[in-house]
This record gives C-alpha cells, structure tokens and sequence, in this order.
C-alpha cells in the first residue's frame, strides 16, 4: 500500500473543487488512460457494478465527449450520461473539458482542467473543477465528496439506526 | 417521493446540518432549535421548511407545536447516493493504477 497515492480534495476561492492524485507512472500514461475511449472504458466506472457501454472521446479543441454507465444488474433503466467537449489539449501535460452529468436533467457545466505533472518516478495529477457559481460547487460537495463534510455525514450515520 | 437534487441543496447549508444534527438526538421544536443556534423562530422556521420539502424530515402537529424528527427514508435515499460518489473517485483510480501497470510494456522509452 503506497500513502503516496492518497486523493486528496479541497476547495478553492468561492467556485473551485481541486482534486490531487499520484501515480506510478508518467503522464503519457495518464493522459493516454484519459483520453483513449478503450482505456477509459477499463477505470472511469465508480462503483462496483457499473459498466461503460458508450465511451466516446475525441481528443481535440471541440471534439466530443460522452460517458453512458449502466448497472446491468438494475437494468436499462439505471442508465446515465455525461456529455462534455475538449476545450484544450497539450499532450502529455494538460486536457481542459467541460462537461454535464444528465439526472435526467442536465446540471450546470463543470469546467474541468486536468495536469499531469512529473513526481519523482511517478505522476502528480491535479484535477481542478470550476463550477459556475458558489450554490453549484456547494450543491456539488453535497454530494459527499469533500472531506470534511463527508465526515459529518459519517457523524450522522453514525447516530442514526442502521 | 424524495428529490434528491432538493435534499442536496439543503444539505449544503451549514445551518441546516446543524439543525439536523440536532435532530439525530430526537424530536424538537422550533422553540427548542432557535434556542441553542442563537436563532429567531421564523428563521429556524424557514430552514425547517426547506428540510421538510426535501424530504430531510417529518414534522406531526401537536397542538400548536409541530415538533421535527429526522425521515428516515429521506436519509436512507441520500446515502446511498452518497456510498455510490464516495467510492466512486477511489474505486476509478484504484483501477487505474491498474490499467497504468498494463499500459507501462507499451509506453516505451523516456519521455521529454
């Protein structure tokens, strides 16, 4: 188990969610394991389950993005997607993107930048997200992922009966 | 019917998951939430009104009290939103950690 390779995820200015990440590798890897729809297909998943029957990524100023995951043991009907466009590309170093998640309802645009930068042997990976207006990032950590409120929803869960 | 996007948008407000917090020990009134939160009772009221639409809680009358107690369901339809998102991140690059590993015989050389 290498603590190197811990996410970490902390917020900044009044829109922005920074996600930073190691890796053993370097940043072709990583940029190819981005942008390379067979490669995505492998790891861009979430939980246990979840299946990517349509990846398509053209890795290039405008060119499309669209995730659909689908939990076959939910059926049809646990189907969603991500829509988005490349804004930037510097191989091997940095992809700009937005994209939208479809609940069905498409949510405000996330404004993602993603830099692969050289760490040791390994790579750094910095993923900042913008989103458009501080109620959208604060919705947004709502959704558990930033840590300190996670750890209120832990206290929570904690007291309530299982 | 819960909507997950409202319970969301309640739960990003400090205030309210102090409020809810609150109520994770058991029922209580307006009265008894504005007291520790340095509160007005219409304000708590409002906040309460935002968490009873989102599902977040139940409210029963009791005269003219109408104390506030956590839903359940509400609560059970938010974490397993949450359980999905949390191992999201670190279930996707757990496994590209695996997928470098493969990648790495086709990498090749140093690049610059």
């Amino acid at each position: 188990m290498n603590t190197m390779t811990k996410l970490t995820l902390k917020t900044e200015g009044d829109t922005q969610v920074v996600v930073t990440r190691h890796f053993n590798a370097k940043p072709e890897a990583l940029y190819r394991a981005h942008t390379e729809p067979e490669l995505i297909q492998k790891w861009l998943l979430g939980p246990e389950g979840w299946t990517m029957p349509v990846c398509i990524s053209e890795p290039r100023p405008g060119g499309k993005i669209r995730y659909e995951w689908e939990n076959p043991a939910k059926g049809k009907a646990s189907r969603f997607q991500i829509t988005g466009e490349y804004l930037e590309l510097e191989p091997f170093n940095r992809i700009v993107h937005v994209e939208r998640m479809f609940l069905p309802d498409p949510t405000p645009d996330n404004h993602i930048e993603t830099r692969f930068d050289r760490d040791g042997d390994g790579t750094l990976m910095t993923m900042r997200m913008t989103l458009p207006d501080a109620p959208t990032r604060a919705q947004m950590l709502a959704t558990g992922m930033e840590h300190g409120m996670e750890m209120s929803y832990v206290r929570l869960e904690g007291i309530l009966p299982a | 019917m819960l909507d997950l996007d409202s319970a969301f948008a309640a739960l990003a407000d400090p205030t309210r998951r102090a409020i809810l917090a609150r109520l994770a020990l058991g029922e209580a009134t307006v009265m008894e939430l504005a007291e520790p939160f340095e509160m007005t009772q219409p304000a708590v009221s409002r906040h309460l009104k935002v968490l009873e639409q989102a599902g977040l809680i139940l409210r029963r009358n009791e005269g003219t009290r109408r104390p506030s107690r956590l839903a359940k369901p509400g609560f059970d339809a938010v974490d397993q939103w949450l359980d999905m998102l949390r191992t999201a991140l670190t279930r996707n690059y757990d496994r590209l950690d695996q997928v470098l590993a493969d990648m790495t015989p086709d990498t090749g050389g140093e690049i610059g």
